[in-house]
């Protein structure tokens, strides 16, 4: 279990957790969602800068636990240039990773395989797709906050 | 004898060995490590007799009450008022009509909301204070909502404790209801109920006292109190999850139409209309949860066959020694502190996440909740998203606080 622990806590989600990349609010942007979890107060603004299809530009912030915060982080690393399509093709593999039945992480995730350890821990598996389904709400424009209950 | 001495000697006498015995879950591993259940504010353990109870019903006498004239029904009927008569006896409630079973505090406290609240009306206040969780904000809130009645919160200090002075100020003629917790779930503070009835009766408003927190831990006596409801569940005192009490003196009960309708809280039913069961059934629709109710009753004939003042004065020696450690605790931030107070340490630790302490800490066997308490007002009022909470019970030993701060000294490694 300790094992399984560093896995979960790798050097790189702590430091995403720590440090959380493109933290802040875009004020350009074109699309925007809010997450939130409510059984553990987890709280997340999303927002993307979205032309032509593009996602040029993401930043996010609220309160998380390092898991949250660090999936946040990676998502937003992720996301910017990649077209719509892509960022929702990214969702489905990020998704599978975490809750599907294939035990080896998909080979197109890059970085964010670092969150397969995740897997292991199914009561956490909502912190770090909290991030990915705000995504998918601000993609779509959703009106209501999204939640991951 | 000074008070500290005799204190020592209670302690000394609690055999705590011999106590976790008898609750058969405490021999389970985690991880590789023996389980530190320090989540007990959440639900506590059970001993075996309590387990034994609900199996000894379902496999010999299992059969509806009040109903039967054969003769389990006639066995179960009279268990289940036998423990009706150990939660009067617990509580030194006056009269056993007065005990109400439910299925917990959320219930018991919904019943009044949806029962005696509908005698109030638009504009009538009802109190509550800035420590009280969901179950004791929103049954009101809804009440509110129905019918125009106006919602007031009593502040509370930097260290948890209910602002008396402010308190008094809120109370006026126009508030209806009290609703208070006795002992705080997320803060551990203890509030001066008797202190508080007298006050509210005074401007003659009804009391409610949340007792879901205290009732394991402190004595309650509902007539020394004074107070009009006293609401706790069963699965925080050892006993079963879905049990759980309203007290409520029995002229307001009399009073109060029934909140749900159905089988045994009945005189007469015809379409023309019905007529109603004398209390406490008139509040109790429908076949209860009688296994549970049963060995209710022995989750109380536990208690009251150890020593609770030893018992008391062991978990306040634990949350003495869990205290001194925790300030010694580079960056660990205390919430709650007020002189007064029961066996809860909520904390947090400067950069991480109490749901990552969580994680972490389980890993290592030690349980212990993360997150708002289901009380986000008291969060909001701390600035805090959620709270690192370990609480104890008699089973709990300074061993486990060890456990529990080691498993913390590994959080920081990781977090280094």
């Amino acid at each position: 279990m300790i094992a399984d622990l560093h896995d979960l806590y790798q050097e790189v989600i702590v430091d995403h957790g720590r440090r959380p990349r493109n933290f802040g609010s875009l004020p350009e942007a074109s699309h925007r969602a809010e997450g939130f979890n409510p059984l553990c107060g987890d709280h997340l603004n999303l927002q993307l800068k979205v032309v032509d299809g593009i996602i040029q530009d993401v930043r996010f912030d609220g309160v998380g636990c390092a898991i949250s915060t660090a999936s946040a982080s990676l998502m937003s690393e992720a996301l910017k240039g990649c077209s719509v399509a892509e960022a929702e093709t990214l969702f489905d593999s990020f998704h599978a990773m975490l809750t599907g039945d294939q035990p080896e992480s998909p080979p197109d995730l890059g970085k964010l395989a670092v969150l397969a350890g995740v897997r292991k821990f199914p009561a956490r598996v909502k912190c770090a797709t909290l991030a990915w389904h705000t995504l998918l709400a601000a993609l779509h424009q959703a009106q209501q906050p999204v939640t991951t209950e | 004898m000074p008070a500290a001495v005799s204190e020592l000697q209670a302690v000394a006498q609690l055999d705590v060995a011999r106590l976790r015995q008898d609750f058969p879950i405490l021999e389970r591993w985690v991880d590789g490590h023996p389980l530190v259940y320090l989540d007990n504010a959440a639900t506590t353990q059970k001993p075996w007799s309590v387990i034994e109870a609900e199996r000894h019903y379902y496999a010999h006498y299992n059969a509806n009450i009040h109903r039967g004239v054969h003769r389990l029904s006639q066995e179960a009927t009279e268990a289940y008022e036998g423990a009706r008569d150990k939660v009067r006896a617990f509580i030194q409630a006056p009269a056993r009509e007065e005990i109400v079973f439910t299925r917990g505090t959320t219930e018991s406290i919904n019943l009044v909301a949806n029962s005696y609240g509908n005698g109030l009306r638009a504009g009538d206040e009802i109190l509550v204070s800035e420590m009280e969780h969901h179950s004791n904000i929103v049954p009101w809130q809804l009440l509110c909502q129905r019918i125009g009645a106006v919602l007031r919160v009593a502040p509370i200090d930097e260290a948890g404790q209910l602002d008396l002075e402010q308190f008094e100020k809120l109370l006026n003629p126009r508030t209806r209801l009290l609703a208070i917790t006795h002992m705080s779930n997320a803060l551990g503070t203890i509030n001066p109920v008797k202190q508080l009835v007298a006050m509210a009766h005074r401007v003659g408003a009804v009391v409610l006292v949340d007792g879901a927190q205290a009732v394991a831990h402190l004595p309650v006596d509902v007539n020394d109190l004074g107070c009009d409801f006293y609401a706790f569940s069963g699965h925080k005192l050892y006993g079963p999850t879905g049990t759980g009490v309203l007290y409520g003196r029995a002229a307001l009960l009399d009073a109060m139409p029934p909140w749900q309708g159905g089988g045994d809280m009945i005189r007469q039913v015809s379409f023309a209309g019905s007529s109603w069961n004398d209390l406490p059934y008139k509040f109790e629709a429908g076949t209860p949860n009688i296994a549970g109710g049963i060995a209710l009753g022995v989750a109380i004939d536990y208690l009251q066959a150890a020593d609770r003042p030893a018992i008391a004065a062991h978990e306040a020696d634990l949350l003495d020694y869990a205290t001194g450690q925790a300030q010694r605790c580079d960056g660990l931030r205390l919430i709650g502190t007020a002189g007064d107070k029961g066996a809860i340490l909520s904390f947090t630790l400067a950069g991480i996440h109490p749901h990552d302490i969580g994680t972490i800490l389980d890993a290592q066997g030690v349980a212990v909740r993360t997150g708002h308490h289901c009380a986000m007002p008291v969060m909001e009022r701390y600035r805090v998203p959620a709270t690192v909470r370990a609480s104890f019970a008699l089973y709990n030993t300074r061993s486990e606080v060890d456990a529990l701060f080691g498993g913390l000294r590994k959080v920081r490694e990781m977090f280094a």
